[in-house]
């Protein structure tokens, strides 16, 4: 079973088949609507691009071959010439004709992704970011998940998007899953939204791209794009409370007493704290740290012991315990399933 | 007479030149200052880039720490716009404008002056911080918020000690520099002209010095605003920034902007100057087109102030207010195409020297036309919502600041070098300069982009396997030695050149203008007499008096 799990989070990037040389975030690889507005306004403006590039370093190139100096020069001086109306109202126009295109193109994919409708059947979830984690509150379904968004699948015929309401309860964050959508930022006193509808399962995986402070770079983005089975499975089992085994009582009293319920939550214990992840169902996680490593019971030990040994810089402070409360501790994380 | 100027500089003793550093207003002088100044910083941001790019090279580096790595890239930027662009323009413009428009002197001296030193401590107060900014109990410890310092990451909740306060202070001091060098350029430019010289028949380095002084003055004062109102959130209790009282964050960004996006016109505007005044002479015709480029660069400096919320579009502006800073930016085309096509035609039927400066301007030409065509993809708005942030961003703003401010630069070090030492710079060592640094720059920054597709956010200290971002961060460290390599050359060139060059003489390019009429360098008084020009080309007039330009003109 642990095995199984390790293949699975170890390998999470190539889970997907797209991924080939060009790796698992390529903006040119999108997979859900805002992402493909984006995608064909790039290649269109790319087109537009080339040709202009083709053609003014194919006059530059000329001008700089054709025009110098020979070897048998009479170094006069060639005819001079001060300019000329005509070709310079031809080069002021046609940027601007160009200029013109592009900006309407332009409004258009604005409107489009910006300015969408809610259909009915919309998922909501509010996405608060922190130094340097992601918490997904579900208000439809009334529960608290962290790090790993989970979203349904969004068929064409009966569209199921994800509205994201991002907040932020510290400093500048953004969300930026390329292959879904573009980046939003996430700021304090200033709510967004954007939305998301993948057309594909699979892993989509993403990261914090506002400088948030140290561990901006480990903040890292894993969206789960399941079937509406698949989701509604996840979120049955995500409003249960959590799991209680008296086996691991003393490491579930640990918990408490080394105040790690201070900073987190776990539904059904005393455990209320939010300036961690909900601990909740850490266990149906695939990583520790928003991405940082693959949830292993050997991380997860490491993790409790030294959060900085994986993520130096994270607001978890290394908790200050024996080896045995280490284990009594971890054995109970490991029931949060 | 050159020779003989040349002479009486071996006679200081090195206490006489300090003295006189310290005490001088000669605009040279200062020019010159300006320039060493920046000089020494652009080694120290370049060392903390080959320090970035050595820690990007793999994945899972771990040669630096995230907290060494983030004070590294907010002192390279910060270094970057402030202490090596900003006093390098300066320092040649102080330097040249005087003597292109045929005056003894700035029109401030002593202003001229005091601007320097606000600048020059402005950059060692931020190196400061290194030693003391954790205060006087803890150990010292640079800024680490970037060098746009978005708030709330400054506020002393995120940025305890006092690492942003030398941030804040030293830009503060470089700012109220940036403001006295702007308001002499102005005065200078506008009432210090020689008879005859009118606006019209102004060098286009000068005209350029002007909208710079211009676009400082509306640019830099905002900033300067925004560092006070820093100050007091984090002393006395200001909430500008501060959301739990009702401040806003936001409002950070729209005044950093707001001075940051002119910021670039600021430092791109004089390089402009300079290409225009190269790319004539070294293809032996007169610049194509002299009423449209004064015209499109004053519009650039009229629109840049209206595109700053270009850099805003993830932060959720309404989208008609996205469509507009879409349209205001991509405006910015129309001016910056036929500066192009103005470059283009002033070569079209030239005789062109491959001599050193034209190098690095052809150079220019090209990844100047590149570094537009990636800003005209981060200007439509929807395309940014992927590159925003993204090494993309890095790619390209480094095309515009390397590939274009800095080639021009070299280009200027080359061609006015022999006016302001005397003696040429090394022609052989210039051209392994230049092919070394272009293949460096090309190896760094088009292969910088490919990340950024990628989805490789920027300022991450480091990053997983498996992304798809090893090659290319390889790649780019690898250009990054060619690049110190480059640099290298050109700074052993101008030491062994100042001793070991061939003199130059007044005239070395048979350039047109006022400066090379002069000896090199020029005496204190710049001019023996007041100079007379009829025409933009006052020494064509003089070496071809059966064919003056002011017949055209
Ligand atoms: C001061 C608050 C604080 C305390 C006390 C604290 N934590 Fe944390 N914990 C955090 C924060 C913040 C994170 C998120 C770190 C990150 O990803 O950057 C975290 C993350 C974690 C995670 C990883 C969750 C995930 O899904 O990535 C686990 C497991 C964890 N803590 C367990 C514990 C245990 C066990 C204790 C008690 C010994 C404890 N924490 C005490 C703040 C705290
Ligand atoms: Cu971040
Ligand atoms: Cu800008």
């Amino acid at each position: 079973m642990v095995a199984a799990l390790l293949s699975w989070a170890t390998l999470p990037t190539f889970a997907d088949a797209r991924d080939g040389f060009f790796g698992p975030t390529n903006i040119f690889a999108p997979d859900s609507t805002p992402a493909h507005s984006i995608f064909r306004l790039s290649i269109f403006e790319l087109e537009v691009e080339g040709a202009i590039f083709v053609v003014v370093f194919s006059l530059l190139a000329y001008a700089i071959t054709k025009f110098r100096q020979r070897k048998n020069d009479d170094d006069s001086e060639p005819p001079q010439v001060y300019g000329s109306n005509q070709m310079e109202l031809a080069w002021t126009v046609l940027p601007v004709l160009i200029v013109v295109v592009l900006f309407l193109t332009t409004a258009q994919v604005i409107h489009r992704v910006q300015d969408a409708r809610r259909p009915p059947g919309t998922i909501e979830v509010t996405v608060v970011a922190h130094q340097f984690w992601w918490e997904f509150r579900y208000p439809q379904y009334g529960f608290v998940a962290s790090n790993e968004l989970h979203v349904p699948l969004s068929a064409p015929q009966l569209p199921t998007p994800t509205f994201l309401a991002l907040q932020s309860a510290d400093v500048d964050h953004s969300f930026w899953v390329p292959r879904l959508a573009g980046k939003t930022d996430l700021i304090p006193n200033h709510p967004n939204t954007m939305w998301i509808d993948p057309q594909e399962t699979g892993l989509f995986l993403g990261q914090c791209s506002q400088y948030c402070g140290v561990q901006h770079a480990k903040m890292l983005q894993r969206v789960y794009v399941q079937s509406r089975e698949e989701f509604n499975k996840w979120v049955h089992a995500q409003q249960q409370p959590a799991a209680s085994d008296p086996a691991v009582a003393s490491g579930s009293a640990l918990f408490i007493t080394k105040a790690c319920f201070a900073c987190h939550t776990v539904r059904g214990t005393i455990a209320a704290g939010i300036v961690g992840p909900d601990l909740t169902h850490l266990m149906s996680r695939d990583t520790i740290g928003s991405g940082a490593v693959p949830l292993t019971p050997e991380n997860l030990r490491q993790w409790v012991h030294n959060p900085a040994s994986f993520k130096p810089g994270s607001l978890m402070p290394a908790p200050d315990i024996t080896e045995q409360e280490l284990d009594q501790i971890t054995a109970y994380l490991l029931t949060l399933r | 007479m050159a020779s003989e100027s040349i002479a009486l500089r071996v006679h200081k003793s090195p206490l006489h030149v300090v003295y006189e550093c310290v005490a001088t207003a000669d605009h040279k002088k200062i020019g010159l200052m300006y320039i060493v100044y920046a000089l020494l910083f652009l080694v120290v941001m370049g060392i903390e880039a080959i320090l970035m790019r050595i820690q990007l090279s793999h994945a899972n580096a771990t040669f630096l720490s995230p907290e060494v790595f983030n004070r590294l890239f907010t002192l390279h930027g910060t270094t970057g716009v402030f202490f090596v662009a900003m006093p390098i323009l300066f320092g040649f413009g102080n330097y040249l404008v005087p003597l292109m428009i045929g005056a003894r002197d700035m029109a401030f001296p002593r202003l001229n002056a005091f601007s320097f030193w606000m600048t020059a401590f402005g950059g060692f107060f931020l190196y400061a911080s290194f030693f003391a900014g954790g205060g006087l109990s803890q150990a010292g410890s640079a800024p680490d918020v970037g060098w746009f310092a978005y708030a709330p990451l400054t506020s002393p909740t995120f940025s305890p000690g006092h690492s942003t306060d030398y941030w804040t202070l030293s830009l503060l001091l470089a700012g109220v520099g940036s403001i006295g060098a702007a308001v002499n350029f102005i005065a200078t430019i506008l009432c210090m002209r020689c008879p005859g010289m009118t606006l019209s028949r102004m060098p286009l380095l000068a005209w350029m010095n002007l909208v710079m002084g211009g676009l400082i003055l509306v640019t830099i004062s905002p900033l300067t605003a925004a560092q006070l109102m820093l100050m007091a959130d984090r002393y006395i209790g200001g909430h500008f920034f501060d959301t739990a009282a009702g401040g806003s964050v936001v409002m950070w960004m729209h005044f950093f902007w707001i001075f940051g996006h002119p910021e670039v016109y600021v430092l791109i505007i004089p390089c402009f100057g300079f290409v225009s005044e190269i790319v004539p002479v070294f293809s032996r015709k007169a610049m194509f087109g002299y009423p449209a480029m004064v015209a499109a660069s004053v519009s650039i400096g009229f629109v840049s102030l209206g595109v700053w919320a270009h850099h805003m579009f993830t932060v959720g502006m309404p989208s008609y207010g996205n469509a507009f800073f879409v349209l205001t930016t991509m405006v910015v085309a129309v001016p910056t195409g036929i500066k192009i096509f103005n470059w283009l035609a002033t070569i079209w039927g030239g005789k062109i020297r491959f001599a050193t400066p034209m190098l690095f301007c052809i150079g220019f030409l090209f990844q100047f036309l590149i570094a537009g065509l990636t800003g005209i993809m981060l200007a439509t708005a929807p395309f940014d919502w992927q590159l925003s942030a993204s090494y993309f961003v890095v790619a390209h703003f480094h095309y515009v600041i390397v590939g274009g401010i800095l080639f021009t630069i070299f280009a200027g070090f080359y061609y006015w070098y022999p006016k302001i030492t005397g003696r040429m710079l090394n022609e052989t060592l210039g051209k392994w300069h230049f092919w070394i640094f272009l293949i460096g720059f090309h190896l760094t920054f088009d292969f910088m982009h490919i990340p950024g597709l990628l989805g490789m956010p920027r300022r991450v200290y480091t990053y997983e396997a498996g992304r798809g971002w090893e090659t290319w961060n390889m790649i780019s460290s690898i250009g990054a030695i060619f690049q110190a390599a480059g640099i290298l050359i050109f700074v052993y060139n101008m030491i062994v050149s100042y001793f070991h060059g061939a003199l130059a003489g007044n005239d070395p390019w048979d350039a047109w203008t006022l400066e090379w009429a002069t000896t090199s360098p020029p005496p204190d008084y710049n001019f023996a007499g007041v100079p007379a020009v009829r025409s933009r080309r006052p020494l064509w007039d003089i070496k071809h008096p059966d064919d003056p330009d002011w017949k055209y003109e």
